[in-house]
Formats: structure tokens, sequence, C-alpha cells
């Protein structure tokens, strides 16, 4: 069978050992982890597409009408998630390109042969590994007016007396996305540490025998090295981070005003809280929609980081 | 950083004091910038009461207490909350590993279009929308029966956790010398042999480092925990600990910061204990896809 198959395949030589198995073997090996996906996840992503063109509602007795592209129209004059729509790409990019500098400068710290290295590498380990949560309830003790740190060390700097950071309308965004800066940081900083640590060493100190400033050595040496690490994991933060859910939850449930209500939460409200299944369901339409254009953008930018690695 | 000459150091150049200084400074404002969030957390768990209503909060506690870690206890469910996370963690983290390693077997050993879309999908699902999914996954374990139960969960999580189990274990897979497994058939094993005998003991390391990466995952997760688990005593920790933050978000500090700590360490020493290895997954992953 294994012969007949790959047989078939011709035009891939050169790769003994590769196919070692035809496609019946792999049909069957695929298999147990291929129906749960089926059932679990493309299924329901299929029936929640279905589900946006109906006025699906919980706890209703009468059945659910198809109703077209109803919903969209709906959605499309809904000023309050288009604000949060807007919230969510000001979080999303506000969050991802500080997030990406300091922890761009934390790899390029951490490649460097300094003593504190281990502990920074220790540390870099709780904000990956704490439930997210946690991070919230961590940094509303933090921020708490009275009882929270930030403000006693405010008022310990003669700065003032602080403020109620989370629920002010002007700093609660800012506030948020500190912590989103903070719980992501590490894992972009290992992605970029990696992708320094494969970089030849023989080339920066070609480039310093040159004459190359650090500057310039960075610019020509160390950043097309790291590009396609670097857009790759910056295309994904921003995908995750449009999509986040626990952290904001916990630290201001979307408040002061809406001001830190991004898309997930007011989804999460409408189906949830509101039981309109249906809207809720047209909204991920919509989210899936923008979320889609950025996972082309990481795939143009992985198809090209990978010609320039070969 | 200056010019110099080839370094003796592993990375980097050698560099001028002045700028040696520079690094340690930058380093020293990542370190605090990284730990303090966590070390407030500690200090305010090990407050007692009197010490948080303060004023003027301090960052060592002057007489720290276990009070908050028994008053804790006592507010929330927490014992049976962790015993849910657990049961809901270890479950999802075997399932998922069972079935991940033969399909991490098809992507990395197998040349075809099922190893391509199932990489394909791989990568897609990273950006899964879970909106669009919550809903209908929510009328469906409804169906089921599932709403409200650790089953409904572990169904949930085991598939959540499949994309990076994956991608983690098709790497493993591909640093085991093909040879050996050719090696193996000339010597009159069978495919299903040379898997269970031959492939599956080198793969043992990233078979665990891959189910703790999982567990880790599971006992994190709060979104889908919220959305499926209704009754108190049915709920993970993250859920739980949400009690905590009460209806205005006035909370018992003490008491909160108590059970968020609990609830991190084991994480915290399991990711620890992998951490290496879930480095060199991710990154393996992102060069390589």
């Amino acid at each position: 069978m294994t012969s007949v198959t790959a047989a078939k395949r011709p035009g891939r030589p050169g790769t003994p050992g590769r196919r070692v198995f035809g496609d019946r073997a792999a049909w069957f090996l695929v298999l147990p982890a291929l129906l749960p996906i089926l059932i679990l996840s493309v299924g329901p992503l299929l029936y929640g597409i279905g589900l946006a063109f109906t006025d699906a509602q919980s706890g209703r007795t009468r059945s659910t009408q198809w109703i077209g592209t109803l919903n969209f129209q709906d959605l499309l004059h809904d000023t309050l998630f288009w604000d949060s729509f807007r919230i969510g790409l000001l979080w999303a990019v506000g969050v991802t390109v500080p997030q990406f500098l300091l922890a761009l400068g934390l790899a390029l710290l951490l490649n460097q042969n300094l003593r504190m290295r281990w502990l920074a590498r220790a540390l870099a380990i709780i904000p990956w590994a704490m439930p997210e949560v946690v991070v919230g309830i961590m940094w509303r003790l933090v921020y708490n007016p009275d009882a929270g740190i930030l403000n006693e060390t405010i008022r310990d700097l003669g700065l003032g007396d602080g403020r109620d950071w989370l629920t002010g309308l002007a700093t609660a965004l800012p506030a948020v996305i500190l912590v989103g800066i903070w719980a992501g940081m590490p894992q972009t900083t290992v992605a970029l540490l990696a992708g320094l640590q494969n970089t030849p060493h023989e080339l920066h100190e070609a480039a310093a025998l040159d004459g190359a400033g650090a500057w310039r050595r960075f610019r020509t040496v160390t950043w097309p090295a790291i590009k396609p690490i670097a857009l790759a994991i910056s295309a994904l933060n921003l995908i995750w981070n449009f999509n986040s859910f626990a952290l904001v939850y916990v630290l201001t449930s979307g408040g002061p005003g809406g001001r830190t209500r991004l898309p997930m939460l007011f989804a999460y409200e409408e189906a949830f809280r509101y039981g309109q299944f249906g809207y809720a369901a047209a909204m991920g339409c919509v989210m899936v929609a923008v979320v889609s254009v950025l996972l082309a953008f990481f795939l143009v930018g992985r198809l090209n980081g990978g010609d320039e690695e070969r | 950083m200056r010019r110099g000459s080839a370094g003796r150091e592993p990375a980097g150049l050698r560099t001028s004091g002045a700028a040696r200084a520079g690094q340690y400074l930058a380093l020293l404002a990542y370190l605090v910038f990284l730990a303090l969030p966590f070390l407030w957390l500690l200090s305010t768990a090990f407050k007692p009461a009197r010490e948080l209503g303060s004023l003027h909060p301090t960052w060592i506690p002057e007489q720290p207490t276990l009070d908050n870690f028994r008053q804790a206890f006592d507010e929330q469910p927490l014992l049976q909350a962790a015993a849910n996370s657990l049961i809901a963690a270890v479950s999802a983290a075997l399932i998922a590993v069972v079935i991940a390693t033969p399909m991490a077997y098809v992507m990395a050993r197998h040349r075809g279009r099922l190893a391509t879309a199932a990489t394909g999908w791989v990568v897609v699902s990273q950006a899964f929308p879970f909106v669009l999914v919550i809903i209908p996954l929510f009328l469906v374990l409804k169906n089921l029966h599932l709403i409200n139960t650790l089953w409904g969960l572990i169904l949930v999580y085991v598939v959540w956790s499949l994309p990076f189990a994956l991608w983690m274990l098709a790497g493993y897979v591909r640093a085991v010398p093909a040879e050996l497994e050719e090696a193996a058939a000339v010597d009159g094993a069978g495919r299903v042999r040379t898997l269970v005998s031959v492939v599956t003991p080198l793969l043992a390391p990233g078979i665990v480092a891959t189910a703790l990466f999982a567990f880790i995952t599971a006992w994190n997760e709060f979104f889908f925990a919220l959305v499926l688990l209704k009754t108190p005593e049915k709920q993970t920790l993250p859920v739980v600990l949400t009690h905590f933050l009460g209806a205005e978000g006035v909370a018992d500090l003490g008491p909160l910061a108590a059970a968020a700590f609990l609830a991190t360490l084991p994480s915290l020493v399991l990711f620890a204990f992998i951490q290496r290895r879930i480095t060199g997954g991710m990154t393996a992953g992102a060069v390589r896809g």
C-alpha cells in the first residue's frame, strides 16, 4: 500500500525516508484528532456563520427565523459596536507596537553577555505562566486608588495624590493597555531572542570590522535576520489582542462608560447577558473578517520570510 | 555598543564601559517592570487587614499573616474550584496529547495534501475567532446536555489546545531521525510496531512537555469556563477568583490576592520546569512553519 501511494506521487525526489507511509495510513492516524476538530471547531464555526443570518435568541419558545442580512444591517448602524470595534483596534495596536519595541530591547539585552540575564529570563516566566485572570487581579491591586502601590509611589514622589486609573474616562484605556503590554512581553521577547540567536555571529564581527556602528549593524545585519519572526509574532499579537477578553473583563469589565469595551466583551454581553445569539454571531463574523485580513498579512509575511531564509 | 575586535563573548560584541553601564541600567528597568506587580501581589496577600486599610501602603508587610489565605478559603469554594480545574486540565491534557501525537506524526513525516491541510489548519486556528465559535458551541453542548459539566469544558479544552500541541509535537517528531524508522522497517517491524516501540519512546520528553503545556493552558483558561459553567460548585479556579471581585468592583483585597497567588502556583511551577522546551517548540514553529 505504501509503495503504491508513494509511486503515485513522484516529483519530490531527494528526500529518502520522508515518504514513510501512504495516504490511507495517514488518514487513520489523523482521524482521532480530526473528528473532534471537525465536530467542535470547524462545525461550530460554520454553524456560527449561519446563526448570523437568523434571529436566534436564548430562552425563547418560538422557533428561530432566517432573516437574511438584517443583523448585519443593524450592526452597520450600531454605534456602540463600532465604538467597541475602534477601541479594539486601538487596544490591539496600542498593546502590540510598544510591546514589540520593549520586547526587542529586552531581547537585544538578553542576547548580550550580561550578569543578570538569568534573572530576567526567570522573571519573564511570571507574566507568561500566570492565568490572565490573575494578571488582571494583580494589576487591580497595583492600580487600587487607596491601597495600590502606583498611587502610593506617586504620592511619595510628590507628584500629587494619584487617581483612580481604571475608572477614569481618560486613563482607563491606557491603564489596561499597559497591563496588556506587560502580560504579553515575554512571548514576544523569547521569539525575538530565538531569532537573534540564529543570527550568525560572524556577520556582526565582519560588519564591525568594516566600521559599521551599532545602529548600522542592527539595520543591516540584525534586523534582516529577525524580520520574518518579528512580522509573524507581531501579526499574531495583533490578532490575539484584538480577540482578547479575560484581562480587560477582570480589570474594568469594559467600563468606564464603555471606554475599554473590547469587541469580545461586547459580543459576550450581547450573547450571554442579553441572549442575542444571532446578533452576536454577526458581530463575530465582522471580527473574523478583520482577523482574516491580519492573518493574510501574517501568511504573506511568513512566505516572504521563508524566501529570505533560503 | 562600540566597535571592537572579535570578542570571546558568546553573543554580542565587546562593549565599552559606558555602554555596558547603560545596558545594565536598561536591564534593571526591565527587571523592575516585570517583577514589581508580582511582588505587590505577594505583599498584599500576606498583609493583615489593618495594613491593607492604611492610606500609606508599604512594600513589606510589617506583620505578615496567613489570615488572608484562611479567609479566602472561607469566602469562596476554592478547594472545589481547584479540584474542578485539576480534573479539567489533566483530562484535557491527556486526551489532547493522545490524539495529537499520531496527527503530529503525519504532519511531520507524511508528504501530501493531508499533511499540508493539517499544518494549514494549525496556522489558521491560531487566529481562531472565539466569538464566532462560542455561541454555536454553547448551543451544541446544550443539546448534548453538557452545559455546566466539566465534560463539556474538557471537550472544548481538548480542541482548543490541539493546534499548539500539534505544532510542538510535529517539531519533536522531525527531530527523530527517519533512518531509525527505516531500520525498524527493514528489521521487519510493522508500521504500528515502529510507531509504538521506536518513535514514541524517543518522543516521550516532548510528549510530556506538550501535555504539561496543555495542562497549563487549560488551568489558566477563563472565557470558555465563564460561558459554559453556571453553578459555583462546577466552576474552575479562574472563574471563582472573579467572585472575589464583588459586584461594584469592591473587593476584599487580602483574600483576593491570597487566592490569586495560590491559583498561579501550579502553572508557575510547571512552566518553570518546561520553559526551555516551550520556547524551543514555539520558536521552531515560528521560524519553520
